[in-house]
């Protein structure tokens, strides 16, 4: 059992917090406190999201936003309470601002741009003589194009 | 002495390199053929004295010389045998040492399996790899070298290896995700010579098939390894977080994935030709930026490397000339390469050109979303984050149509087809596809969630009409048909797998107390108690829990909190019961007050079903490259 | 499309009327047309080398940013409405008010942070040579061992709230310790540093900040 306090000890030095665990008035507040917390990055650590997070700070920001979800505070106004600390940073989902158009612009362009990719080249593709090469032209053409360069290793 | 040797060899390597990056060039233009033939002797050579290095690194770790710098920062006395070998590329150094060690054997493979290569073309690919190999082996010589000695006192004990990486997954991960890397360096100087020779054909299209699906088979082994990884060992039970580092190895994948598919066209049916080639160059590239991005860092990810901007600045500028060089070829050569040849809108050529188009998009979209962060602030707008809230929402729509396709695809014909003919094909499976996909689900729940529905639906769909195309097919089926076959079932099941447990995973995180029981889902888990646990190098604590479901005892899980005596690191080992249609999973969290501790219990549906769909879609490619390669290397 | 029509005129004369193919001819002929055609589109294989340097110059770019600074949303608003015990005395206040009438520093800091040991002395010379009130948050600490610490390393400090919860902090928008904000004359947060407070930082963007306040 000394092992056990050393691991306590250890492990209380980063755990200031009070109980991990949070009741609440319902189980919709608690899946939507279980998805909030998936949708906020943890400032400390290095890529990891609040609800994942053992770090001090990540626990006490979830403890704030258990309490605000007690309160009857919505989703929104949680992020803002974030978002007015810590800024954009801490939103996994950036917001759509000029800055992120592109960003949620971008896969749209993309797709659009790709879709007209594939009609330019089925129209061009099909204006092509179908029997332009038949199957057996095709191979000679590679035929010669081998005897060209038949040389191998010794 | 051995860690000089290990240093010394390296140095010789890269003698090497030099001698096979310029010599068979040189050869080429001077019509020496005593320097031509030089590629394979020195590409052995070189290979030879990497394995050597490699070895005398392993030495190092293996007989605790803490004297050098980066086994005492990555090993300890305590630690077992299996994590010092793995610990050689437990950090920057050796994982560096790995990568152009692995790409060394890949070279070496080249230089071997070259008979019906011609002389010229394979001059010009060993010199291509020569290069990307003396870039890095002077690289790794310079700024990395992991045999550099503590000069002045040697510790007694190293600080030893970070406990994430101290499992059976993460020992295998690195190697197998390199080999895939790496591997598609050999497509990359493919379609260098290529260019170089101005002849891009069907044979060189068959040439180059079996390296990059070779690569590819890694690739996929060593993502879905690392899924595995993350997921026992990060106490999170999730299976990818979107992170830069994944998202490195994710963006290869799926160029890599479009590239086999863009390869096929552009050898049976000679089209697509400078799009391959570009897909050649693309995929080497991002494997080169990833490993950039992973080791400059210039992101923030989970699994960070030491940064050192001296590092990242070298492997930016040789990634900007190899990159570079590539593409100014591709700008000024690919415009002469012969266009392609007829297809009509009904047609295989279609429908692989629109799963390259989609895959491409969604590979643009990820490095979009990677980057973006680091883009925003380099225009000094600020910082933002991109997570997997984004990725998602953008990475499903595209995945949606792309499966759709790949049912429709192989039941096409080359050029053109008739439409009445397809429909009546497409019926069957679409119907019962639909029905199978709501019968599943109307069996197992009241209501259908959307996306569930259109997941399981797509994949039935996707496995229905591989099935369909290997009975239009007929017996006996080609290696390569069973190949695409099971690739593409591997898909579906991964899709269920995602799917399932996206939708239907439960995840309480509890207070708990011994004697405390917690109910998820239809299972009970009973806290029994702590116990102490001694290991080679930790200590810790076992926590027991027993399941029952609907009181039958189902098994006993033993979570660990692990306590790495060394670096006095507290490390979480969650307990699993894997099954085919659930995982339960036990995670021991903080201490809490009253003898009471913080658990996460999680009820994981079909979980296991991503790393089957993965495992199949390698089997699948051990079965196409089975065939390439007896065809066009061995007879 | 006149490449079509060319293709189009060479392909079935040529090799769809059932005479034996000459593929030399064949082959001359296939490289003019595809001349033809590329002679005119040659930009776009030009657009992945364009892509791909200007996304070298971002990672560049990159090269030489700290993606884990992050400027606070809170530089240019008032110092959030907060009141903390000190440290000294359960019932002595520190708070808003504290911080009106002169441009002053406030750090957080903790026992605990290593990093804050490391700034100690350098908070202790700006302590001495400037007229510059500094005043701190102790952040999530343990009172006793903050407060003999501070009796036997020196105090720089004029007054230290103690926050032992965290919850003021996390109104500041502290993330890591230790970090240090410059507050106006007004109590508008004008500058925040994350990380050790050096010298140079001190001589070459707060004290020019501070006289410009």
């Amino acid at each position: 059992m000394k092992f056990l306090l050393l691991l306590i000890i250890l492990l209380a030095t980063n755990a200031f917090a009070s109980s991990d665990i949070y009741t609440f008035a319902n189980t919709e507040q608690q899946t939507r406190f279980a998805e909030l917390t998936q949708q906020f990055r943890c400032l400390v650590c290095q890529n990891e999201t609040l609800a994942d997070s053992n770090a001090p700070l990540a626990q006490d920001l979830r403890g704030e936003i258990a309490g605000l979800i007690q309160q009857g505070k919505s989703d929104q106004q949680i992020t803002d309470y974030l978002v007015q600390r810590y800024g954009n940073f801490v939103l996994f989902r950036p917001p759509f601002n000029p800055t992120t158009y592109l960003l949620w612009v971008g896969p749209f362009i993309l797709l659009i741009s790709g879709l007209m990719l594939i009609a330019f080249l089925v129209v061009k593709r099909k204006r092509l003589e179908p029997n332009y090469l038949t199957n057996d032209e095709q191979q000679q053409l590679e035929q010669l194009l081998k005897d060209k360069n038949t040389e191998k290793l010794p | 002495m051995i860690p000089e040797l290990g240093y010394f060899a390296l140095i010789l390597a890269l003698g090497m390199a030099l001698i096979q990056a310029i010599f068979p060039l040189l050869g080429i233009w001077r019509d020496k053929m005593s320097w031509i033939v030089l590629a394979k002797p020195v590409a052995l050579g070189q290979f030879l004295f990497l394995v050597l290095s490699f070895f005398c690194l392993i030495y190092a770790f293996v007989t605790d010389d803490f004297s050098v710098a980066y086994v005492a920062q990555n090993s300890n006395t305590q630690l077992p045998l299996l994590y010092k070998v793995a610990a050689v590329w437990g950090a920057h150094e050796g994982s560096v040492l790995l990568w152009v060690t692995i790409l060394g054997f890949w070279t070496a493979l080249v230089a071997v399996f070259s008979k019906k290569i011609p002389l010229q073309m394979h001059a010009r690919v060993l010199a291509v790899l020569g290069f990307i190999s003396s870039g890095f082996l002077l690289f790794l010589i310079t700024t990395s070298s992991p045999f550099r000695r503590l000069l002045l006192n040697t510790p007694a004990q190293g600080i030893d290896l970070n406990p994430l990486l101290q499992d059976p997954g993460l020992a295998s991960h690195p190697p197998m995700l390199y080999m895939g890397y790496v591997g598609f360096s050999v497509a990359f100087a493919f379609a260098i010579a290529a260019l170089l020779t101005n002849k891009v054909d069907a044979a060189w299209a068959r040439w180059m098939r079996p390296w990059t699906i070779a690569a590819w088979c890694f690739l996929t082994l060593g993502i879905t390894l690392g899924s595995w990884w993350a997921y026992r060992v990060l106490g999170w039970g999730g299976w990818w977080f979107w992170d830069p580092v994944e998202n490195a190895s994710f963006l290869p994948w799926l160029a890599g994935t479009a590239l086999i598919h863009s390869l096929l066209v552009t050898e049976k049916r000679g089209s697509f030709k400078s799009w391959t080639l570009l897909l050649a160059i693309c995929v080497f590239s991002l494997s080169l930026v990833g490993t950039f991005l992973v080791r400059s860092g210039v992101l923030v990810s989970v699994h960070a490397f030491a940064n050192d901007p001296a590092r990242g600045k070298f492997l930016l500028l040789f990634l900007a000339v190899v990159i570079g060089c590539g593409l100014l070829l591709y700008a000024l050569r690919a415009p002469f390469i012969k266009g392609g040849s007829y297809f009509s809108l009904l047609s295989r050529e279609t429908f692989l050109l629109a799963n390259n188009v989609l895959l491409i998009v969604a590979m643009t979209t990820i490095l979009l979303g990677t980057l973006y962060p680091l883009i925003i602030d380099a225009l000094g707008l600020g910082n933002i984050s991109v997570g997997p809230p984004y990725f998602n929402a953008v990475f499903v729509p595209l995945m949606i149509p792309l499966l759709f396709l790949m049912g429709v695809g192989p039941l096409c014909y080359w050029r053109e087809m008739n439409l009445k003919v397809l429909l009546m094909r497409l019926l069957y499976p679409a119907i019962i596809a639909v029905f199978l996909s709501l019968l599943l689900l109307l069996m197992t729940t009241d209501k259908i969630p959307v996306m569930v529905f259109i997941g399981l639906a797509l994949a039935c769909w996707v496995i229905l009409v591989t099935v369909k195309s290997m009975l239009l097919k007929g017996w006996p089926l080609s290696f390569n048909h069973i190949g695409m076959a099971l690739a593409h079932i591997g898909i579906a099941v991964c899709v269920i797998g995602i799917t399932m447990t996206s939708y239907y995973k439960l995840e309480r995180d509890v207070r708990m107390q011994p004697g405390d029981i917690t109910t998820v889902g239809a299972y009970d888990f009973k806290f029994m108690g702590l116990t102490n646990l001694q290991g080679p190098n930790y200590t810790g604590l076992i926590a027991d829990f027993q399941v029952t479901h609907k009181d039958q005892f189902v098994t006993l899980l033993h979570a660990q909190k692990r306590l790495y005596t060394a670096q006095q690191i507290p490390d979480t080992r969650a307990a699993i019961d894997a099954g085919i249609f659930r995982d339960l999973y036990v995670a021991l969290g903080d201490p809490l007050n009253n003898n009471a501790w913080a658990v996460r219990i999680y009820y994981k549906p079909f979980v296991r079903w991503i790393w089957w769909g993965g495992l199949l879609m390698v089997l699948g490619g051990i079965c196409a490259l089975k065939n390439s390669i007896s065809k066009r290397y061995i007879n | 499309m006149d490449v079509i029509n060319d293709r189009r005129e060479a392909g079935p004369s040529a090799l769809t009327s059932g005479k034996p193919v000459d593929n030399g001819k064949l082959f001359c002929s296939l490289l003019r047309t595809c001349n033809m055609y590329t002679n005119k589109s040659r930009l776009q294989f030009l657009a992945p080398l364009v892509i791909f340097i200007v996304l070298a110059v971002f990672l560049w770019r990159g090269l030489s940013l700290d993606p884990r600074q992050l400027p606070s949303p809170l530089i240019n608003k008032p110092v959030p409405t907060f009141k903390l015990i000190t440290l000294e005395d359960a019932q002595q206040n520190f708070s808003n008010k504290n911080l009106l009438g002169h441009v002053s520093l406030v750090n957080v800091w903790a026992t605990w942070c290593i990093t804050c040991q490391v700034e100690h002395p350098i908070l202790m010379d700006i302590a001495h040579a400037s007229p510059i009130p500094i005043y701190a948050i102790d952040y999530k600490d343990d009172r006793a061992t903050a407060l003999k610490w501070l009796q036997s390393h020196g105090n720089p400090y004029k007054m230290v709230g103690f926050d032992g919860d965290g919850k003021v902090s996390i109104n500041w928008g502290v993330y890591g310790t230790p970090e240090t904000f410059v507050v106006d004359k007004k109590g508008i947060i004008r500058y925040k540093l994350i990380g050790v407070l050096t010298p140079e930082v001190w001589q070459h963007e707060i004290l020019p900040l501070i006289d410009k306040l």
